[in-house]
């Protein structure tokens, strides 16, 4: 079985760290399988740990009331689930349900986040990472919100 | 020597318009459809992949559609068409029996012919999948000339998707094919996100790639800057762009795009020639 450290050196987010931070990162990590259907968290509910997922899918929904469960986005390999236990007041803002059965690396956010307190330089690279990946998830939904699709006055 | 004096006839007069019959019709969706033509004198239509004809039903006026349909197979014209105004709309009602006018085709086509041993990333958004069916077609019979083959397609919501069961046969026959819509229902267990997002998940190696584009305009512009991102050079780059094209054949100047006539240079560009007039507010 392959250690924890290893298996997150190769995600996007925490590439190119160092190998005494990612033990420090993975020192809060643990192996997780989860089956489709379950859902990692919900909307509300205190957001005390973050994902990695290694295999599967998961999707980010919303439950707006007389529309019913929409999806947003969905994550697969690689990608990170979670923000909300950076920032307070620690709620998550979406549920997250698993769509095809997952491996995901699950780090306790406020093992990281006590952490960094006392390491502010990987605190510091942390949240640079996660800024990234929230940009990134930001620029796809503006896109989103373009609605370039139904917008599509061509002819065609 | 008769038909080749048509056809003669045909390329010399392009602002002739010829009569084409519908022999079938289908949905593909709530506003979009795709009609087969048979040609006058039951002749040919050959065309290459990525030209559009002129096209109109009786009185409704004349408007560009990209042909959608196999240039294996030039005994019938394909065109898939959103109804989205009255010449379109028109089109979409016409039904089997109705007559057709049409001229054509014109414009440059996708240089599918031109990209031996490249991996092809072939990026659509909604209906932008119709110009790029033939594309696909062309690729998928020509399979050996070429490296990886992937469909990026991406659409507002899943009952919007256009040919759906020929996604799974390209699938099939060689093409890797990732699908994504902009939202959805719990019913739906495809990917769910912006187009743009399906360039990290295809695992690109930008060094051996081509892509050619097709869709709304701001959709290709954040495509092609996600692919240059992973390295992707802009003159292996090509998008489909459209204007109000009139004429066909660069007369009328209607399709300027800067120093471009969109129907006589396009509508496939490269896109690091394309960029810079696309940076220009209301050209």
């Amino acid at each position: 079985m392959r250690a924890i450290e290893d298996l997150i050196a190769q995600a996007p987010v925490f590439a190119g760290l160092t190998t005494a931070q990612l033990e420090l990162i993975a020192g809060c990590g643990h192996n997780e399988r989860v089956d489709a259907g379950a859902f990692l968290f919900r909307e509300g509910a205190p957001a005390e740990r973050f994902y990695l997922i290694r295999s599967g899918t998961v999707a980010l929904e919303v439950h707006a009331p007389g529309r019913g469960q929409l999806r947003i986005e969905t994550l697969d390999e690689g990608e990170v689930v979670g923000w909300s236990w950076l920032f307070s007041p620690y709620r998550w803002q979406l549920d997250a349900r698993v769509l095809e059965p997952a491996a995901l690396v699950e780090f306790d956010g406020a093992c990281l986040r006590g952490k960094v307190e006392t390491d502010n330089e990987l605190g510091y690279l942390l949240m640079r990472r996660f800024a990234a990946v929230i940009v990134e998830r930001l620029h796809a939904t503006r896109l989103q919100l373009l609605d370039v699709y139904g917008d599509d006055r061509a002819a065609r | 020597m008769i038909a080749r004096h048509a056809e003669n006839r045909a390329a010399s007069e392009p602002m002739v318009p010829k009569p084409f019959e519908v022999i079938a019709t289908r949905q593909d969706t709530v506003d979009t459809w795709t009609l087969e033509l048979r040609p006058p004198d039951s002749s040919e239509l050959s065309f290459a992949p990525g030209q559009f004809t002129m096209i109109s039903a009786g009185g409704s006026g004349e408007v560009p559609i990209s042909i959608s349909g196999d240039p294996g197979a030039p005994s019938v014209l394909v065109h898939t068409v959103r109804g989205v105004g009255f010449a379109t709309e028109a089109l979409c009602a016409a039904r089997p029996g109705q007559v057709l006018s049409v001229r054509g085709p014109f414009g440059a086509p996708w240089p599918v012919g031109d990209l031996d041993g490249a991996d092809v990333v072939v990026a659509a958004g909604g209906i932008g999948l119709a110009p790029l069916r033939p594309a696909v077609l062309w690729l998928l019979a020509e399979r050996e000339r070429y490296g990886r083959l992937i469909l990026l397609y991406g659409g507002r919501a899943p009952d919007q998707l256009l040919f759906e069961a020929e996604l799974e046969t390209w699938a099939t026959r060689g093409m890797e094919v990732l699908v994504t819509v902009d939202s959805a229902g719990p019913e739906w267990l495809g990917h769910v996100g912006v187009v743009t997002r399906l360039v990290r998940r295809a695992e690109i190696d930008p060094e051996s790639t081509a892509s050619l584009l097709c869709g709304p305009e701001v959709m290709m512009r954040f495509m092609a800057t996600s692919l240059i991102e992973r390295g992707v050079p802009g003159s292996r780059i090509y998008a489909s762009m459209e204007r109000n094209m009139q004429c066909g054949i660069g007369h009328c100047g209607h399709c300027q795009l800067g120093p471009t006539l969109v129907c006589r240079d396009g509508p496939v560009y490269r896109w690091d020639l394309l960029e810079p007039w696309l940076a220009v507010r209301e050209l």
